[in-house]
């Protein structure tokens, strides 16, 4: 019931956004910050509560609630949390209320319905981290998306429209495979049952596949669909585009949540449904991901954009994802989820640092910047860290999930292990690229002097900044909590 | 004919009534207002009607009509249609002609030729409602006779519908000639018996030409984007939802009666008309700057995608009566939206017209927007369980290619709903203020209506089961 009410109070809160900002529209922010912190208190107060009880038990799943939904075609509204979901859940909200609070200034027209489309954006997130019913993930899955389309191809910087078909068709066409390879699913699981149509996720674990090729071609159609998401290299060329169009807001849910929905997608449904056939194409999507780690960080060290650079690092470290999950190895999904949190906290807070510099500077061109440090000390300092994660630097937290990765990896395939950490001296290359153009070298003119950050901008990186920090020094809550869900998942597929 | 069976027509003698009615208020009180409120109290009892007779189904009345579950659904979103064009025709109407009574005439006997489609098991009574229909229809896309489109509209229209016709009839007598009779169960026990001849085959062969021809399946798709474009909006409206559905119905039962699903060659025929419509409606729709035009190629594809559950039999039925619920649905309400912005002079159908139409009018974008979002098959609004179902269905009879196709063809789609969608949300120009004549009350009351329609979407998007269970609930009452 909390996880409805969670949903519920986000969809009600953009709503009631909408409505009020007709009249004041000031008054659309304080609304949109209370919801998603009321949604962030409730799981977290709940997992307090009850955390202890359910390491006793063994039982990974948190809260369980199912209704009937459309009962004809055995489709229910389940929603469930485990660890894993619980973590995504957890990293949904800080995200959320950070887009919230980083939105409170640059958005000044139509901002009721700017509040609107992101909270309903976040509800559709949270959607997929707790769908249990493979029909509802895919409603949760679309409901996302127009959402973040409204967000780019209204608030989003010139070139607005056209990265937001870009998004919106490339996501679109996987999502539509999905649903297909669903489809498929629930009849073949069905007529293994004796006709006991349903959607449910625990149901359709039971599935066997009696060949090999058909069990292939529907695993294909989910992962093409978290692939475009997540992204892997030859379909990521949407991502620059939308990241570096979307408002700082946008941006920040872009890149620390929705790739954050493909990883959870291929580790939630892809290897526990499909475990032989995703086991037959690991090496090549390990071999992708490798890839991806080389390709995405070459591309960002040529980048100009400042935007378009943070875009492409993410391609990187989503490489280390993909690496890592098709090792099948404990280590290194645990790793993963690392990952998965600390780039959502690295990535995100470079993109509301870009976004401050494009409030103060006008522009995203890495060349028309220089000097910076001098006037803005303190955001340089900052800058610093969340650089310094970028490139896995130990005590922060990207360290811990990429070593753990790697170490995963290594016992697979040494040689594309060997390579991906090589990858690792790239992204040292670009972060510090990023520093050195922006922050230091002459002071380009500029008529006055950008100010520092306000209040408001220090306590948005002061939170991301404190979380890095203790996921680098202090991951094993973490590791933890999502230990029984990666640990069965590992044996399964060993 | 007995009192039950009488009973179980008179839905469908309240509908003729209803233009006789229409007819003799002409005669006494000239007024649109008047008519208007008639013609709606008058559909309102055909739905009275339904209600009364619904325990008296299945009735046959032989050897013509058949009022059955799939009868009452069909008819019942014609009616529901009908009601919905009628209230945007007030408004179209009364800013451009003076004497628009005729015109609720044309209107009913057209929905009455629909509604006959839909009972007709003989191939008499399939003639007769398709020809109601068709000639009803002549006058009422050119019912605006000052404009240039609407001619070239009507003359079009008029030149097809009356060949389609004569390759009905041609049709009609080959299977007559094969089978010797013209009922379509008759039919059907002829050939479970003798087996297809090629003349039977030929036969088929037009009649399906012609159904393709008013349902503007590719190839004979060629009149849709012109008549769309010349005809009133109400009118457009009219023909995307009520003239498709009665066709559709009568297909759908001549096809059962027939098993034409048994058939290697029809279902081959089909299928590659399926795919043909999908690939060539959406295809044909990207770049259109003309919201009839693009609203009409859209249709073409949406029909492809009801092909698909048409193609699957028996299952398929309910999958497409429930798309075609949400699609008059989603429909009536984008057309309700062009009608509202219509001017005196002019069609509300350029697309640069719509720019920034959300920061001016937002309550009209959103409504728009929902139903692009419908047609587009997103989720929340009533297009996605439809496209949904029909997908089901598909998978299930293993139609592969025809389920790849839909989704890969919805993709392109998604291209010009978009477009359409961030026009709504641009930034806007200089608006021209829009002079409003007419009394508030019916501007109120149309815009009550749409904004029910956008939350029948949304509801029918959320909560399908409801109405799912209740159409297989009629289906099974035959």
């Amino acid at each position: 019931m909390i996880l409805v009410l969670m949903i519920g109070i986000l969809l009600v809160g953009g709503l009631t956004c909408w409505l009020v900002a007709q009249r004041y529209p000031l008054m659309g922010r304080l609304i949109a910050l209370i919801a998603v912190i009321i949604a962030f208190l409730l799981p977290v107060g709940w997992y307090a509560q009850y955390a202890s009880e359910l390491t006793v038990t063994g039982n990974n799943w948190l809260i369980d609630y199912q209704v009937n939904w459309i009962p004809a075609f055995g489709i229910s509204f389940h929603l469930a949390m485990d660890g894993l979901s619980f973590i995504m859940i957890l990293l949904t909200f800080l995200l959320g209320m950070l887009s919230v609070l980083c939105s409170w200034n640059e958005v000044r027209e139509k901002t009721g319905f700017y509040f609107f489309n992101l909270l309903w954006t976040l509800a559709g997130i949270a959607g997929v981290f707790v769908a249990m019913d493979l029909f509802l993930f895919y409603f949760f899955w679309e409901v996302m998306l127009v959402p973040m389309y409204f967000l780019i191809a209204i608030w989003g910087d010139f070139n607005r429209r056209y990265a937001a078909y870009k998004f919106f068709i490339f996501t679109q066409t996987g999502g539509l495979l999905m649903l297909l390879a669903i489809l498929a699913l629930y009849f073949i699981h069905a007529q293994q049952n004796g006709g006991q149509f349903t959607f449910d996720y625990f149901a359709l674990l039971n599935t066997t596949f009696d060949n090999n090729v058909t069990a292939r071609w529907i695993m294909l159609g989910f992962l093409i669909a978290f692939v475009i998401k997540l992204p892997m290299v030859p379909l990521h060329n949407w991502l620059p585009d939308a990241h570096s169009e979307a408002p700082t807001a946008g941006s920040l849910i872009l890149a620390g949540l929705l790739l954050k929905t493909g990883a959870y997608g291929i580790i939630r449904f892809v290897l526990t449904l499909f475990p032989e056939a995703s086991a037959s194409i690991a090496w090549w999507a390990m071999l992708l991901g490798v890839v991806g780690i080389v390709y995405g960080a070459l591309l960002a060290f040529a980048q100009t954009d400042l935007k378009r650079l943070i875009a492409y690092t993410s391609v990187s470290h989503m490489g280390f994802v993909l690496l890592g999950v098709f090792a099948f190895r404990e280590i290194a999904l645990q790793g993963v989820v690392m990952q998965l949190l600390t780039h959502g906290v690295s990535t995100g807070a470079l993109f509301v640092l870009a976004g401050m510099l494009k409030e103060r500077l006008h522009t995203r061109d890495i060349n028309q910047m220089g000097g910076l440090w001098t006037a803005m000390p303190h955001m340089g300092a900052l800058a610093m860290v969340f650089v310094m994660a970028s490139l896995g630097l130990p005590f922060l937290g990207n360290f811990i999930a990429e070593f753990l990765i790697l170490m995963g990896a290594f016992e697979v395939s040494p040689v594309l292990t060997i390579i991906a950490s090589a990858g690792l001296v790239l992204s040292a290359l670009y972060s510090l690229r990023i520093m050195q153009k922006v922050f230091q070298g002459q002071l380009q003119t500029v008529s006055e002097p950008p100010k520092d950050l306000s209040a408001r901008e220090w306590i948005i990186m002061a939170s991301l900044t404190a979380t890095i920090i203790f996921l680098g020094l202090y991951p094993q809550p973490v590791l933890d909590t999502v230990q029984g869900f990666v640990a069965q998942l590992a044996r399964s597929n060993l | 004919m007995t009192n039950l069976q009488l009973l179980a027509l008179l839905p469908f003698m309240v509908l003729a009534t209803a233009a006789v009615v229409v007819i003799l208020l002409i005669a006494f009180k000239q007024s649109h207002t008047v008519i208007q409120v008639t013609g709606f109290f008058m559909m309102c009892a055909v739905v009275l009607a339904m209600w009364f007779v619904r325990d008296t189904l299945p009735r046959e009345v032989p050897p013509l009509l058949v009022v059955d579950g799939l009868a009452a659904l069909f008819t019942g979103l014609i009616i529901f249609s009908v009601l919905v064009v009628g209230l945007l025709s007030y408004i179209y109407f009364e800013e451009r002609e003076e004497n628009p009574k005729e015109y609720y005439i044309l209107l009913f006997l057209a929905t009455l030729g629909a509604a006959v489609l839909t009972i007709s098991r003989h191939f008499i009574s399939f003639f007769i409602g398709l020809e109601l229909l068709s000639v009803s229809l002549y006058a009422l896309i050119a019912y605006l006779r000052n404009r240039n489109n609407a001619i070239e509209a009507g003359v079009k229209y008029l030149m097809l519908a009356a060949l389609t016709s004569a390759f009905l009839l041609f049709g009609m007598a080959l299977i007559y000639m094969e089978t010797g009779s013209m009922e379509f169960t008759a039919i059907g026990n002829a050939i479970t018996k003798s087996g297809t001849s090629v003349l039977f085959l030929m036969g088929i062969g037009l009649i399906v030409v012609a159904i393709g021809f008013k349902l503007a399946l590719v190839p004979f798709h060629l009149w849709a984007a012109d008549v769309y474009q010349g005809a009133p909006a109400p009118v457009t409206a009219f023909i995307a939802t009520v003239s498709k559905i009665g066709v559709f119905a009568v297909f759908v039962r001549f096809a059962q009666a027939i098993h034409l699903h048994e058939n290697a060659l029809a279902v081959t025929v089909l299928t590659v008309i399926a795919i043909a419509c999908m690939i060539a409606g959406n295809v044909l729709a990207l770049m259109q700057q003309n919201i009839k035009r693009l609203l009409a190629y859209s249709s073409i594809a949406h029909f492809g995608y009801l092909l698909v559950a048409f193609l699957s039999g028996d299952a398929g039925v309910g999958a497409g009566v429930f798309y075609l619920l949400a699609y008059s649905i989603t429909l009536l309400s984008a057309f309700g939206i062009i009608t509202l912005l219509s001017t005196r002079r002019k069609d509300a159908d350029e697309l640069s017209g719509y720019r920034g139409l959300f920061w001016r009018n937002p309550l009209m974008a959103a409504i728009f927007t929902v139903a692009l979002l419908s047609l587009a098959g997103i989720p929340l609004t009533a297009g996605f369980p439809a496209k949904f179902f029909i997908l089901t269905v598909g998978v299930q009879q293993h139609m592969w290619l025809l389920a790849v196709v839909l989704v890969l063809t919805s993709v392109i789609g998604l291209y010009y709903y978009l477009r359409i969608i961030s026009t709504l949300f641009a930034s806007p120009p200089l608006s021209p203020a829009k002079e409003k004549s007419l009394h508030p009350l019916f501007y109120a009351a149309t815009y009550t209506s749409l904004v029910v329609l956008m939350f029948l979407l949304a509801w029918l998007g959320i909560f399908p089961g409801f109405i799912i269970d209740n159409v297989q609930e009629f289906l099974v009452i035959r």
